[in-house]
């Protein structure tokens, strides 16, 4: 233990007026982490159903300036994708997630469309991810990192295309933790990304400029198959 | 950093009369509160959240060593490190001696405010490890060799115009006839120009908006993107943050995340809030391969137990200094250290002594528009008067502040007194002054009228009247 350490250990304790916290009160602190009590939610997610979250989720993430397609199943995803790179200029060549639900994608039915699998490299345009959660009160997406989702995805191309099946979509952040929390027995993955809009900055007299560093633009397409999860 | 805050007045003075800064504060004063409105309007639960934010906060702080050594415990069960760091100089080598260790040339960093505080960058430079600021307002400023003018926004003192001669001053290479007028060419080439840095970083530095006991993750809160790219692409991730930054579980981040952009920038979240837990894991394609935490005490915990502890409760949103007509009036320099505006008033002291900081708790009008609009209520106008009661006994005030105070003192404590002697000053003031109405300069208030004119008193004081009605409704 290094002396800085115990020192301000020290300091600390010495400022309130105790030692190190045992028995209850160290219990009760205990029950609080192990417990992770939520506190107030706002209720503008309150009590909607699966259309009524897609919907909300939609109007924020619009609201800050992302763009959301809906599509039916897995199988509209190539032409949405194709349609989007097309509307935009775009190159068809694009770094794509290792995640099993784009492999469910039918990519065939657009020959032209060139997916590379991984990490993106800094001259790629175009990288296309799939979201853990949407969440609904913010418009914000939930990308966790890992061999299915590399985090650079989410950073290095001047779009970002989000895949989000609309059974992914919860109402407050609180609900996200919660799924985060199942599905991995707690375990947080290296990054968690919150991804609220495209990339800006208003850091020259506050004018509002998209692009600064990551994603000039975000688009997400929302798979509204409720089979999908 | 080196303090000029002992300069506060002069520094004012040259403020008022900077033409550029003026115009890019007025820019400043119709932004940013307006924001925060619209965005709170949609939250009808935001009085509630301050209230909440306030206890989550204060729970962490009677049991900050707890949680401290919790969420050390958690770094280090997810392969990180934890370095603890008392004074700016031991924060520095720490820095040092990991960017040793990893053969570190180049250092690309996010936005900290710790950096700042223990002047990272010229000891790195000295060092001959070349830091690069990645964030767009901290980039511009570290091109021009300045401070950060302002905790969120910190080129929010320089007008396009002046930024755009710091890019043709400093990208030479790129052609001299290009077009940059508008701030999405310079938002542009900033881009352009810092990407390849990025790439090329041995090591990101980044601060810490939240530290998660819980977990043992850093969380960083960014519109940018360039906090990410500055810890995903180099060989490691170096946090700093201070002691305070804890906060118990996911779901308190939460919590306090509703009220950090939304009193900041006036957005229901930042673009980007990323939460980092230890090093890339060994199946991840991408990220840090190491992940150190390097947690600052400089002073703050010297603030615990006292009458400036809540003043730890703050989460650098700025809502303070957007709001504050002195900051507004004036801009971040003029403060002289890190921490400007209301909560620089009371911060700069506590960690550099308020020997060296004595006008800050005196440049504010305490009209209370900080504290209202604190998301975590911080009684900022009440500490800054226990800093001036503090300058009173440890006789910092000037003696003429200190002899007026008296007198003042004697005659308030005796009303027969001061009611005579105010009585006749209403009456010759306003004597003298009954033809031009106003006063341009007076004796002894050279400073006051200096700016302003005093109007003159109309013959009677208050207590006067007051009396002299009194008297006539009892007839």
């Amino acid at each position: 233990m290094s002396p800085a350490r115990e020192e301000i250990l020290g300091k600390l304790r010495g400022a309130l007026k105790r030692g190190p916290l045992t028995g209850e009160r160290a219990a009760k602190l205990e029950a609080r982490l192990a417990n992770h009590p939520a506190g107030i939610v706002p209720r503008r997610s309150e009590g909607l159903d699966r259309k009524g979250l897609t919907k909300l989720f939609e109007d924020q993430a619009v609201e800050i300036a992302t763009t959301v397609e809906r599509v039916r199943t897995l199988a509209d995803v190539p032409r949405a994708v194709a349609d989007y790179l097309s509307c935009h200029n775009l190159p068809a060549e694009f770094a794509a997630a290792p995640d099993p639900l784009v492999d469910k994608v039918p990519w065939s039915e657009r020959p032209l469309l060139k997916l590379k699998r991984g990490k993106p490299s800094p001259t790629d345009a175009v990288g296309l991810s799939v979201g853990f959660c949407g969440i609904a009160e913010t418009g914000t997406l939930m990308l966790l990192s890992g061999p299915d989702n590399p985090s650079t995805l989410n950073f290095l191309p001047d779009d970002h295309i989000v895949i989000l099946p609309a059974s992914r979509v919860v109402g407050p952040m609180e609900e996200a933790w919660r799924q985060l929390r199942e599905s991995r027995g707690g375990a947080m993955p290296r990054t968690v990304n919150f991804i609220t809009g495209p990339s800006r900055t208003g850091d020259i007299e506050q004018k509002l400029e998209m692009g600064a560093h990551g994603p000039r633009r975000q688009h997400i397409l929302i798979v509204e198959d409720e089979s999908l999860r | 950093m080196q303090s000029t805050s002992h300069a506060f007045k002069d520094n004012a003075h040259e403020a008022l009369g900077n033409r550029h800064l003026q115009s890019a504060l007025d820019k400043m004063r119709a932004g940013f509160p307006q924001r925060r409105l619209d965005a709170i309007g949609k939250l009808p639960e935001f009085e509630d959240l301050r209230e909440q934010g306030r206890e989550i906060k204060n729970h962490v702080l009677e049991n900050l060593d707890w949680y401290l050594e919790r969420y050390e415990r958690n770094v280090i069960a997810a392969g990180g490190h934890v370095h603890w760091a008392r004074t700016p100089e031991e924060m520095r080598q720490i820095v040092l001696g990991l960017c040793r260790k990893l053969g570190a040339r180049t250092v690309t960093k996010g936005k900290t405010m710790i950096a700042e505080e223990v002047g990272l960058n010229d000891f790195l430079e000295s060092e001959g490890v070349t830091p690069i600021e990645t964030d767009l307002g901290e980039y511009i400023i570290q091109l021009r060799r300045e401070p950060p003018s302002h905790i969120i926004a910190p080129a929010i003192h320089l007008t396009k115009g002046q930024v755009e001669k710091t890019f043709r001053e400093t990208h030479t290479d790129l052609p001299p006839d290009r077009n940059l007028e508008e701030p999405r060419s310079l938002v542009a080439e900033a881009r352009t120009m810092l990407r390849e840095k990025f790439l090329k970083a041995d090591v990101g530095i980044t601060g810490a908006n939240f530290l998660i006991a819980e977990t043992g993750s850093s969380v960083i809160v960014t519109n940018e993107g360039n906090g990410d790219l500055t810890q995903l692409l180099p060989r490691a991730h170096i946090v700093l943050a201070s002691l305070e930054k804890i906060v118990p579980t996911l779901e308190d981040a939460a919590a306090l995340l509703r009220l950090l952009a939304r009193s900041a920038t006036g957005q229901d979240m930042s673009v980007y809030t990323t939460v980092s837990t230890g090093p890339r894991r060994a199946e991840d394609p991408d990220g840090p391969g190491e992940y150190h935490v390097i947690l600052l005490d400089n002073g703050r915990s010297g603030m615990l137990g006292t009458e400036f502890q809540e003043m730890l409760r703050c989460i650098r949103c700025g809502a303070c200094m957007n709001h504050c007509p002195v900051y507004g009036a004036i801009g971040g320099h003029a403060y002289g250290w890190v921490y400007p505006g209301p909560m620089g008033a009371v911060l700069t002291p506590s960690l550099i002594g308020i020997e060296n900081a004595k006008h800050l708790p005196n440049a504010s009008t305490f009209c209370g528009k900080c504290e209202s609009v604190c998301p975590m209520k911080i009684p900022l106008p009440k500490m800054m008067r226990h800093y001036r009661e503090r300058e009173w006994q440890r006789r910092l005030s000037p003696p003429a502040a200190r002899v007026g105070l008296k007198f003042w003192a004697f005659l308030a404590l005796r009303p027969p007194l001061y009611h005579f002697f105010y009585a006749i000053a209403a009456q010759v003031l306003g004597l003298l002054g009954r033809r031009q109405g106003s006063f341009y300069n007076l004796p002894l208030a050279g400073a006051w009228t200096a700016t302003r004119d005093m109007p003159a008193p109309q013959g009677r004081s208050f207590q006067e009247m007051w009396h002299q009605r009194r008297k006539k409704k009892a007839v």
